[in-house]
């Protein structure tokens, strides 16, 4: 195998159907986003080189920031979520009885459709027949808010189902994770008296920290470009209330036809992302990794 | 190195699959003129599960066509209605319409006209056959600067449907004017029925509302000046109508959440009784006439009223409306002629199959008396020919930006977060910045 892989023609080979791939259908795509930020154009008809305008449009459109600050609420939301769903694991991981088929019960929400997420969830906060709204008049609330409907609600209501719809996930991960953790470290620290809470918290999370650091990211990056969800159930709605950068960015390109300033917002979307990237892992970053 | 030839052949293999699968569309197209059998390539968006009859009466009208017409084949390729519209725009931009396609009118159809996308179809609205067939102002809406670039094929109008039944129960009778269209609410609401169903997640459905009372307070022409530039959107007819639809979402008039319900959920609410009235266009009509999977209980108690006069003032003759999807034609299709053929023949066998065996009420005219129609339909027609006006749906006619505009804020208006100065305000900002 060494002598095979000695050949630089092979490695060529080898890496060749892959990067083409990525080529043909990620950077080829960006850079195209890119240069159709630079113009003009409704997407069917001519285009019209107008340069940085759209991008410089995108920074002073108030809309765009908008839908920025809720896509940033969304990756706090789910930045923090990410702590519930670690103690979860933790106790899943700590030999309960049924952990694998509580573990397999978390998972559900991972393997349905986004779109059937929303249909279910739509019908969850339906205002007058809805599951919820039928609990809280049940139990004495007399004007249960219609979740969908009102403005200041909506954002927070549709995290629901999103933080809900990747709970599985960073549960399997961490539980993953926490399984790895080799049983005489734990058999060590218990013998030394070492109580759950502390073996936890000093313990466990200090050699899991590579992953959590991993999930953090992961979560972050998928909130500021999250679109399914949103756009099922509100399309951003009412009047912009629920709107994120990636249905704004849609909306802009394929309903009202300005497809050069939606490629430019799109483009804007990728360098915002990047940048919070490097941010979140520069200051996760750890001088000395720990080992087992 | 017998092992580093095989490697190499099949990585060689590999890649030219991934290359054969980029390029299919050529092939496609090439075998379009062999001969002399031609293909003409048709995209519509009724699929079988969701339009049924639709799909039906398209297929059987393409199987006549291609027994009239030897050596012409029809291609068909068939998407719901979302899929359909991102697909065309797709589509577009690399030059490769099908021949034959479905289309919306005007502000929809204006950016293809502009880019050369559509051909010219004034030869078939003029021809012999179909001259002085369509309703008129039904063309006129797939018309950009007097050249047609599509064929209408339905036509609606909307208009207050509302449950007999309930109406009953409570004593009231269909309202004649904005006073007792005031009243009947009031006593629905007293009396805990939902006076009307409105699911506005979807907008266009709020736009409705305010677009009759537009109609109504500030004439027929009115709107459509606005939108026109040729009068403000601050006009004060304008705004009182803003005014108006704010009435009545104080005066619990809708159900709650409105404004995250779609258009769907309300219609639900309307069919199991829970409210009392819901307006929607006349393409729901078998809902309440034909369709056997409504309980006929429900159909036979479901009546409708044209939308009330407003302190006197208002033509109720006038409706707000509009053809729904048109036939296109691509300029760049190379079996132009026969396409065009096509789409004739297609407006012709629609206008007599669609009405009697889906529903639709074509753009073409029709003759209610040799049919057998369901007395709603007749009522329908009836009202059509009637009809001393028709204001096509805001949404459409405006360009998709300022319709945009146009749609947040009728959702902003029916939940209370503009005041009606502010929403004609905002009208007027995004069609002047237009011009």
């Amino acid at each position: 195998m060494n002598k095979v892989m000695s050949n630089k023609w092979v490695i060529a080979i080898y890496i060749f159907p892959a990067l083409l791939l990525v080529g043909v259908l990620i950077f080829i795509p960006l850079i195209l986003s890119a240069y159709y930020g630079l113009m003009e154009w409704d997407g069917i008809g001519d285009m019209k080189f107008v340069g940085l305008e759209n991008y410089i449009t995108a920074i002073q459109d108030l809309k765009f920031w908008d839908s920025a600050l809720h896509s940033f609420l969304l990756a706090v939301f789910s930045t923090l979520s990410l702590a519930g769903y670690l103690a979860v694991s933790m106790i899943l991981a700590s030999k309960i009885k049924g952990a694998d088929l509580l573990r397999k019960i978390y998972l559900i929400p991972m393997l349905l459709s986004s779109v059937a997420i929303a249909q279910l969830w739509i019908k969850v906060f339906n205002p007058a027949n809805g599951m919820l709204n039928r609990i809280l008049m049940a139990i004495g609330f007399e004007n249960p808010p219609a979740w969908l409907a009102n403005p200041d609600i909506v954002l927070y209501a549709i995290f629901i189902p999103i933080l809900w719809q990747y709970a599985g996930f960073y549960i399997l991960i961490y539980y993953a994770a926490l399984k790895n953790i080799p049983e005489t470290i734990i058999e060590a620290a218990r013998i030394d008296g070492a109580s759950p809470l502390q073996i936890a918290y000093r313990i466990k999370l200090p050699l899991i920290k590579g992953v959590v650091k991993v999930t953090i990211v992961l979560a972050i990056v998928g909130s500021l470009k999250y679109f399914d969800l949103i756009y099922v159930m509100t399309g951003g709605g009412p009047n912009g209330a629920s709107e994120v950068m990636a249905s704004y960015m849609y909306k802009l390109a394929f309903s009202t036809n300005e497809f050069g300033y939606g490629s430019a917002v799109g483009f804007l979307l990728l360098i915002i992302t990047l940048i919070v990237t490097v941010i979140v892992r520069k200051i996760t970053a750890d001088k000395d990794e720990i080992q087992y | 190195m017998k092992r580093k030839a095989v490697t190499l052949l099949l990585s060689v293999v590999a890649i030219v699959l991934v290359l054969a699968g980029c390029s299919d569309s050529e092939s496609s197209n090439a075998n379009s003129d062999d001969g002399n059998s031609k293909t003409i390539d048709f995209m519509h968006l009724w699929p079988e599960g969701s339009s049924a009859e639709h799909n039906r009466i398209v297929n059987e009208i393409i199987e006549e066509y291609e027994s009239e017409n030897e050596g012409v084949n029809v291609e068909l390729e068939v998407l719901s209605n979302e899929q359909y519209k991102d697909k065309i725009k797709v589509l577009s931009t690399s030059d490769e319409l099908p021949d034959v396609g479905m289309t919306w009118a005007a502000g929809y159809m204006e950016p293809y006209v502009e880019g050369d996308k559509y051909a010219s179809l004034d030869d078939v609205v003029e021809s012999e056959e179909l001259n002085g067939q369509f309703v008129s102002g039904t063309t006129e809406a797939f018309s950009v600067d007097g050249t047609s670039y599509g064929l209408p094929l339905e036509l609606n109008i909307a208009t207050v449907f509302y449950n007999k039944a309930i109406f009953e129960e409570h004593g009231l009778e269909a309202p004649e004017t904005n006073e007792e269209f005031h009243n009947v609410v009031q006593t629905l609401e007293e009396n805990g029925v939902t006076p009307i169903a409105l699911g506005n997640k979807d907008r266009w459905t709020g736009s409705l509302w305010y677009m009759y009372y537009a109609d109504r307070i500030g004439g027929s022409d009115l709107l459509t000046n606005a939108i026109n530039r040729e009068t403000s959107f601050e006009d004060p007819a304008l705004v009182q109508a803003a005014e108006e639809v704010q009435t009545l979402v104080d005066m619990n008039t809708f159900n709650d959440g409105h404004n995250g319900l779609s258009d769907q959920e309300a219609k639900s609410m309307f069919m199991n009784g829970q409210t009392a009235m819901y307006l929607i266009a006349t393409w729901d009509l078998p809902n309440y006439t034909t369709n056997e999977d409504v309980p006929q209980e429900f159909r036979y108690s479901v009546g409708y009223f044209d939308f009330p006069t407003v302190d006197g003032n208002g033509d109720k003759n006038s409706y707000v409306g509009g053809p729904g999807v048109g036939l296109f034609v691509a300029d760049n299709s190379d079996v132009k002629e026969e396409a065009k053929d096509f789409t004739k023949f297609f407006v012709q066998k629609w206008g007599d199959k669609s009405v009697s065996e889906a529903g639709v009420i074509p753009a073409t005219k029709v003759d209610a008396e040799s049919l057998d129609l369901p007395q709603m339909y007749v009522d329908v027609l009836d009202d059509l020919n009637n009809a001393n006006n028709l204001t096509l749906f805001a949404d459409v006619q405006m360009s998709s930006d300022t319709a945009e505009v146009h749609l947040n804020q009728i959702q902003a208006l029916f939940g209370g977060e503009v005041t009606p100065e502010e929403f004609a305000k905002a009208h007027e900002k995004a069609l002047s910045e237009e011009e």
